[in-house]
């Protein structure tokens, strides 16, 4: 699956063991591609000596109230960057 | 159950940051050294330590030892691990040299 800046994601609800990239904060979470940032070798694979496959990793945009819901008030957001395999399109269930 | 790992602690609740300059101590720069070797040193064409790898080991010390290591101690047991792992070093030779360093320290 393959999104565009502007698209509707959210990230996955999930919590394997190991090396992730995908700050426990963000998960659930939905939010804006901001942009296509390109494509990298998987570090969740490279941190076992192993050669990552080619992920795409996003800059996802999220509100930071959705994030931090005791964010007192404001139009703040955060950028998480997200490899593809963590996000689904929103609407899609998790 | 969600599985949340020590060093994934962004939201969390946290005291006030230190933000005070200091200098590394010559150890320190010692294993800032050590990384840097393993980083450049080549093992069948790909970086003998990645990055990635010493996150990984960073984050597998466990919750008390991750809270209670400062930064440079975090590293010289992540890549100590690392080297065992990859069979560089052993655990017997590492003990010995703990040991005999032990033993000079008291000495000195």
């Amino acid at each position: 699956m393959s999104f565009s800046a502007g698209d509707r994601v959210r990230v996955r609800e999930m919590y394997p063991p190991g090396h992730v990239r995908t700050p426990f904060y963000v998960r659930g979470k939905a939010g804006i591609v901001e942009r296509v940032v390109g494509e990298f070798d998987n570090p969740e694979e490279l941190a076992y000596g192993r050669e990552g496959d080619k992920r795409i990793l996003y800059r996802v945009r999220f509100a930071q109230r959705d994030v931090f819901p005791q964010t007192p008030s404001g139009s703040d957001t955060i950028d998480v960057e997200i490899y593809e395999h963590w996000l689904v399109p929103e609407g899609d269930g998790r | 159950m969600s599985f949340r790992s020590p060093h994934d602690m962004g939201g969390l609740p946290a005291g006030p940051v230190d933000t005070s300059e200091h200098a590394s101590t010559f150890w320190e720069q010692r294993v800032d050294a050590i990384r840097e070797l393993t980083r450049k040193i080549e093992l069948d064409g790909r970086p003998l330590i990645r990055v990635d790898e010493l996150r990984r080991a960073i984050e597998s010390l466990g919750a008390q030892s991750y809270d209670e290591l400062s930064y440079y101690e975090r590293w010289i047991h992540a890549l100590s691990t690392l080297l065992v792992e990859k069979g560089v070093l052993t655990t017997a030779e590492l003990g010995r040299k703990l040991a005999e360093i032990e033993a000079r320290e008291e000495g000195t």
